[in-house]
């Protein structure tokens, strides 16, 4: 597990640390929950409710643990017009999950983002930190294959 | 490595730029070795050719090249990435070869017959590179795709090895930054002035003016922020230089920093980018050592230090107010200018922020001249520009052009046209900002007020095509939906204004437009670009302005004949298939995720309507075997 106070250490509290502070929090723990919020609170003196109002305001913060195979799939334009929508509607039929779901075993969660820089090979997603380019409803089901299928 | 850590040190203890000039003679001798009397292998290894299976490819070259002397070299991105993987192969006294769409079989072949035996593969290769000839293959930069650009700032994309410094030396990287040095202020800015760069993140805003302004604010603390957000769906220029050639952007940083007197320079990048974030945090490192970055650089009295700050995923940020919240740890949302980020900025100082091309431009200029840079381009807009290509062109990628190139030679000549002999409908430029130009405005020239003419704008670089099976409400749905999520709420007009222009547009797209709605969309557009606090909102209604311009016959249709022309959106629309053509080979049947198809071998199949969801999925199957699959409009 991960140590709060090792991660503290780096910082200084100042207002400015408070989204890398958050960030490196979300990366170690998977997300932030509110007893980290309270913490961070605690130590950077900005109250808890404007943390709470700084992190939701970005997309990148989640309250709720994520699967062990993260995919984000991309919804910017590019991927938008070569079928991204499909391409969620598809995993969400295969892990019968919705879009900002995770499986009921924690292996998978789901949910889309912004433009992944990818966009000369859409439709693009990423799998953590992994991009995945040129997908299509065909291959959806091998690309799971490639992480041992679940039975959610 | 030692040899060069060896000299890194030189630079940092002697002040005069002899030392400098011994290294790049060094680091230019290495390099050119590593060209023209080395076996080298160089992958191209952005995120595009990581996604397309780069890394595999690479391991496959080091075990089938476990015993012969070569150097496999990871590499930034040429651009031509729909042809991705990419591997440069450099054997001594031959031509290079580029090789595309690498699989791990092909790279067996590849490492076995031309590294190997000697013998090239013309099959496989996309052309060739350098001095001399091979049969069967034409040099790739005298082909379309490439001839008509002009590659500036991504002249080492592709060449080099964006973690090593010295590769960046040997290009005569940083000598921009140490002319510089024996210059002041005011004589860089001339120089700016002289090349008349325009910020390249959207607005086009003169580099040189926005420096003046920051010096002429008189303070003693100035930032500097070189703006690595691009949150623009469908652009990854900045994402790809700095993957490819990161020290281009951080020479652009430290120049812009002397100029303006900063000792602080930020650099905020998306978290959505974790590569370029690496290449970044290594090329820092670098530029450390070697004496490029902290205090007393190179022995000059400027002191410098950069942060990189991540983003966290609010499009909104890429705006500057916005931006400088951000940083400051609150949530990002935008203030009303002025006072501009020049006079009080980040933390209430006077702040410079820039594009990620504009810096690589400045590092330019100071390495080959204004004068040179100046001679590219159409009047007020001088120089290059990188576009991502993308959407349903052939040849996906990023591209950079002279100013003043027409739409359509960027889209045929160099796109290489529609994918699957599509027909053109419109290309989306400039992101949500922008709009969508149609086929009889592709004759024009791409430069900042031309666009402007037509409702779109130049905006940070991206370029989405589309063919007629694009919905052209739907893509102004998209942005708008884009737009509303990403509207930080601060201001009325955006926040509540582009939720009602959504939900008319949702209304349109499945069904239940009324005629009313054709008036009430421009009304509150209207309203919504004079009201909005920031750029966002201001820009928000231009994707629906230029679509109801050049495509009202598409809402039309929509909502009198209620028929989706492009036969897009899925509530217009049916999937059926012809009697005729069905050969009943299951093979439609079987890929169907909701088994919404019956029907038994050798007899004709049937869709289930109640049960389709309309993913597509048998059309695609069937395109390329009997092509029985229709789409029709529901009546
Ligand atoms: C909603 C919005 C998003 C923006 N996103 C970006 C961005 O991602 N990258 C960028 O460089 N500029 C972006 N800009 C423009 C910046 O506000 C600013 O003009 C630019 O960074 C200035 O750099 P330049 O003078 O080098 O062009 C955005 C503007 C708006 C209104
Ligand atoms: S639009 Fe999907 S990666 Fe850019």
């Amino acid at each position: 597990m991960a140590d709060l106070n090792i991660i503290l250490s780096n910082y200084e509290g100042k207002k400015s640390d408070l989204i890398p502070l958050l960030q490196e929090i979300q990366s170690e723990f998977g997300y932030i929950s509110e007893e980290l919020m309270q913490q961070v609170s605690r130590f950077t003196g900005v109250p808890e409710s404007e943390i709470y109002g700084v992190a939701t305001f970005y997309t990148q913060f989640r309250f709720t643990p994520k699967g062990k195979k993260h995919i984000s799939v991309c919804t910017g334009t590019a991927c938008h017009v070569t079928g991204a929508k499909q391409i969620i509607e598809g995993i969400e039929r295969y892990l019968n999950i919705k879009e900002g779901e995770t499986t009921k075993n924690g292996e998978y969660s789901l949910e889309s983002v912004g433009c992944l820089g990818c966009c000369s090979l859409a439709p693009a997603a990423m799998v953590n930190d992994e991009i995945k380019s040129k997908l299509s409803l065909r291959i959806i089901n091998k690309l799971f294959k490639e992480y041992e299928p679940s039975d959610s | 490595m030692n040899h060069r850590i060896h000299r890194y040190t030189l630079i940092n203890y002697c002040g005069d730029f002899m030392n400098f000039k011994q290294i790049v003679h060094q680091e230019k001798k290495d390099y050119n070795k590593l060209l023209s009397d080395k076996t080298a292998i160089m992958v191209g290894s952005a995120t595009c050719g990581n996604s397309a299976g780069a890394q595999i490819v690479k391991e496959v070259f080091e075990a089938e090249l476990s015993e012969v002397e070569c150097e496999i070299i990871e590499v930034g991105c040429i651009g031509l990435c729909y042809a991705e993987p990419i591997v440069l192969i450099l054997k001594p006294h031959q031509p290079g070869v580029f090789y595309g769409n690498v699989n791990k079989k092909r790279a067996r072949k590849i490492a076995q017959s031309h590294i190997i035996q000697d013998t090239p593969l013309p099959e496989l290769a996309l052309g060739t590179w350098g001095l001399g000839e091979i049969k069967g293959l034409s040099p790739i930069f005298e082909q379309k795709p490439l001839k008509m650009q002009e590659r500036r700032i991504l002249r080492n994309c592709g060449f080099i090895d964006p973690t090593n410094i010295g590769h960046y030396l040997a290009q005569d990287g940083y000598s921009g930054f140490v002319k510089t040095l024996q210059m002041q202020s005011s004589e860089i800015i001339q120089e700016m002035k002289k090349a008349g760069v325009r910020g390249r993140g959207g607005a086009g805003f003169p580099t040189w003016m926005k420096w003046q302004l920051c010096l002429d604010s008189k303070q003693e603390t100035n930032y500097l922020i070189c703006n690595a957000d691009e949150g623009d769906p469908g652009a990854f220029m900045n994402r790809s230089l700095l993957e490819s050639d990161p020290h281009s952007v951080l020479e652009g940083i430290l120049i812009a920093s002397k100029t303006i007197g900063a000792e602080k320079a930020y650099i905020y990048c998306r978290a959505e980018y974790p590569l370029a974030l690496e290449r970044l945090k290594i090329a820092i490192n670098q530029m450390k050592s070697l004496g490029f970055l902290g205090e007393n650089i190179l022995g000059s009295g400027f002191n410098l230090e950069i942060e990189i700050k991540e983003g966290a995923g609010a499009f909104v940020c890429g705006e500057e107010t916005g931006l400088l919240a951000s940083i400051e740890g609150e949530r990002g949302t935008p203030r009303t200018r002025p006072p501009f980020p020049t006079t009080e900025g980040l933390f209430g100082k006077p702040t410079v922020i820039n594009n990620v091309e504009t810096m690589a431009s400045v590092a330019l200029i100071m390495q080959q001249g204004a004068d040179k840079y100046s001679k590219v381009g159409k009047g007020e807009s001088k120089g290059t520009k990188t576009f991502s290509l993308v959407g349903q062109v052939k040849n996906t990628g990023l591209i950079e052009v002279p100013l003043g190139i027409t739409l359509k030679e960027v889209i045929f000549d160099i796109g290489g046209g529609l994918i699957d002999n599509g027909e053109f409908k419109a290309v989306q430029i400039g992101g949500p900002s922008g709009g969508c130009v149609p086929s009889q405005h592709l004759d024009t020239p791409i430069d900042y007020s031309s666009l402007l003419d037509i409702g779109a704008m130049m905006g940070s670089g991206g370029m989405v095509v589309m063919d007629q099976g694009t919905c052209m409400v739907e893509v102004a749905r998209y942005f708008l939906e884009f737009i509303q999520k990403e509207s930080c709420g601060k201001c009325v007009p955006c926040r509540l204004g582009t939720k009602q222009m959504l939900d008319i547009l949702t209304d349109i797209t499945i069904g239940k437009g009324t005629e009313k709605d054709l008036d009430l969309l421009p009304d509150l557009a209207e309203a919504i670009k004079i009201g909005s606090l920031c750029g966002l909102g201001q820009s928000a209604p231009n994707p629906i302005l230029t679509t109801m311009r050049f495509f009202s016959n598409e809402y039309q249709a929509h909502i009198e004949e209620d028929v989706c022309l492009a036969r897009d959106c899925t509530e217009y629309i049916k999937y059926v298939i012809d009697p005729e053509l069905c050969d009943g080979c299951m093979a439609c049947l079987k890929s169907c995720p909701l088994e919404a198809i019956s029907g038994s071998k050798d007899e004709v199949h049937s869709i289930d309507l109640l049960k389709c969801v309309k993913c597509g999925t048998c059309l695609d199957l069937c395109k390329k075997k009997k092509n029985a699959v229709l789409l029709m409009n529901k009546s």
